[in-house]
């Protein structure tokens, strides 16, 4: 029992590290991600003006669409590079459960798209002139959501494997799901603006990625499998 | 021993084969054979469990694939169509990867055996993306090298190989057969095995 838990372990190891190398190598998608991010954010502000109160208000519910925007950009590829070349067959044939190879593929993934977001996202919130507090408020909201973004957006970048326009499929799959994280993680910040306790929030949206973290990876690994067959 | 019992497979509306039956058992070869489009790739992804047949079933010593799961899987290296090989790594960190991915990591210097085995020792440093079809062919084979398997499944494995690296391959298998593996492969050219393998032909 103890050499499988072993193998389960270095399997998921080895794919979190091969997609890392991958992303290491190959960098302009990560930063596809990275740009796009700061682009949408930035954005706002310039089309919106400088009215200071004005975009203190908007500045969590923008910045939160504009990370889970930039957080779907990347899902198209999650599966479909390893579906091409014939990698997802030999997940599927590794003597683990799929599930553990998927999930390997998801923190790969919340890695290299979901965690450089909330790296630089204080810098992002200084052009609303939020403060300090609110800023780390901010990435805390982002550090518990953006695992989730990854986690739910596997089951979509599963789901249309192999699909003609799969990239649009995934966002109109995928976004509804997104909106329990987004309402939690933005009103968290807002509830800091407006001087409140977000503990309430908070507490939520660590309560959708525990869920998300139990569901969506058994989600994702049935999905491969039927796009395998 | 693998076993295939009365498997049918039925792609799309259309019935690929049916009753397919045969045993192979410990150091025999089954050599698939029939023109494009008969299903001997439907056949192999079906013995692998990739794909589940319409009725029938594969028996890994006398048990359903479908139960032992894992431990079928563990005894199992599928060659199929695809390399699996990633253009933006070396060949190196491809075979590595592959390993690890498997979950049986290999150490370097038994990653440079496999390569060297293969005749490609030379190209560890190169990104497969710079290498020729054979050359990617061979790193995907590399594989076999490393494995200590039971089971080899190989879906086309001489595609763009040449005739040194045929006999490369046709050695590998020979040895596998030797100690007892089993082996099914498909192919279109013939494969010089020093045991007869055995040939299963579609209609």
């Amino acid at each position: 029992m103890s050499a499988a838990a072993v193998s389960v372990g270095a399997a998921m190891a080895g794919v979190v590290r091969r997609d890392l190398l991958l992303a290491a190598r190959r960098k302009s998608e990560p930063l596809f991600t990275l740009g796009f991010f700061v682009l949408v954010a930035s954005l706002f502000p310039l089309s919106i003006g400088p009215e200071a109160e004005l975009l203190r208000r908007i500045a969590p519910g923008v910045l939160w669409v504009a990370a889970l925007l930039a957080a779907m950009l990347s899902l198209g590829r999650m599966f479909a590079a390893d579906y091409d070349d014939g990698t997802l067959e030999q997940l599927a044939l590794a003597p683990v459960p799929i599930v553990a190879s998927v999930t390997g593929k998801i923190i790969a993934h919340w890695l290299v798209s979901g965690f450089p977001l909330v790296v630089i996202s204080p810098v992002l919130a200084l052009q609303y002139g939020l403060p300090a507090d609110v800023i780390v408020m901010l990435m805390v909201s982002l550090l518990i959501g953006t695992p989730i973004l990854s986690l739910i957006g596997s089951i979509g970048a599963a789901l249309t494997l192999g699909v003609r326009g799969g990239g649009v499929l995934v966002a109109l799959l995928v976004l509804p799901l997104y909106v329990p994280a987004l309402i939690f993680g933005a009103g968290a910040v807002d509830q800091r603006l407006a001087g409140l306790s977000p503990a309430g929030n908070l507490s939520l949206l660590g309560a959708c990625l525990a869920l998300a973290a139990l569901f969506a990876p058994l989600a994702t690994a049935a999905g491969v499998r039927i796009a395998l067959e | 021993m693998l076993s295939a019992i009365d498997l049918e497979c039925i792609r799309g509306t259309r019935r690929l084969f049916a009753g397919v039956s045969f045993d192979i058992e410990p150091g025999q070869c089954l050599f698939v054979q029939g023109p494009n489009g008969c299903g001997k790739t439907s056949l192999l992804r079906i013995l692998c469990g990739l794909a589940r047949p319409e009725s029938g079933e594969v028996r890994w010593n006398a048990e359903p694939v479908g139960a032992l799961a894992e431990e079928y899987r563990a005894a199992l290296v599928y060659c199929g169509h695809a390399n699996a090989l990633k253009d933006d790594l070396t060949a190196g960190e491809n075979l590595l990867a592959s390993a690890a991915l498997a979950g049986r990591p290999a150490s370097g210097s038994e990653m440079r055996a496999a390569l060297a085995t293969l005749g490609i020792a030379h190209l560890e440093a190169l990104p497969v993306r710079a290498l020729s079809a054979g050359q990617k062919r061979r790193v995907a084979l590399a594989r076999l090298a490393l494995s200590a398997c039971r089971l080899w499944i190989l879906d086309e494995p001489l595609t763009s190989l040449d005739v040194a690296a045929a006999a490369t391959l046709a050695g590998l298998v020979d040895e596998h057969l030797e100690r007892g593996g089993i082996a099914v492969l498909t192919s279109h050219q013939p494969i010089e095995l020093r045991v007869q393998a055995r040939i299963f032909a579609f209609a």
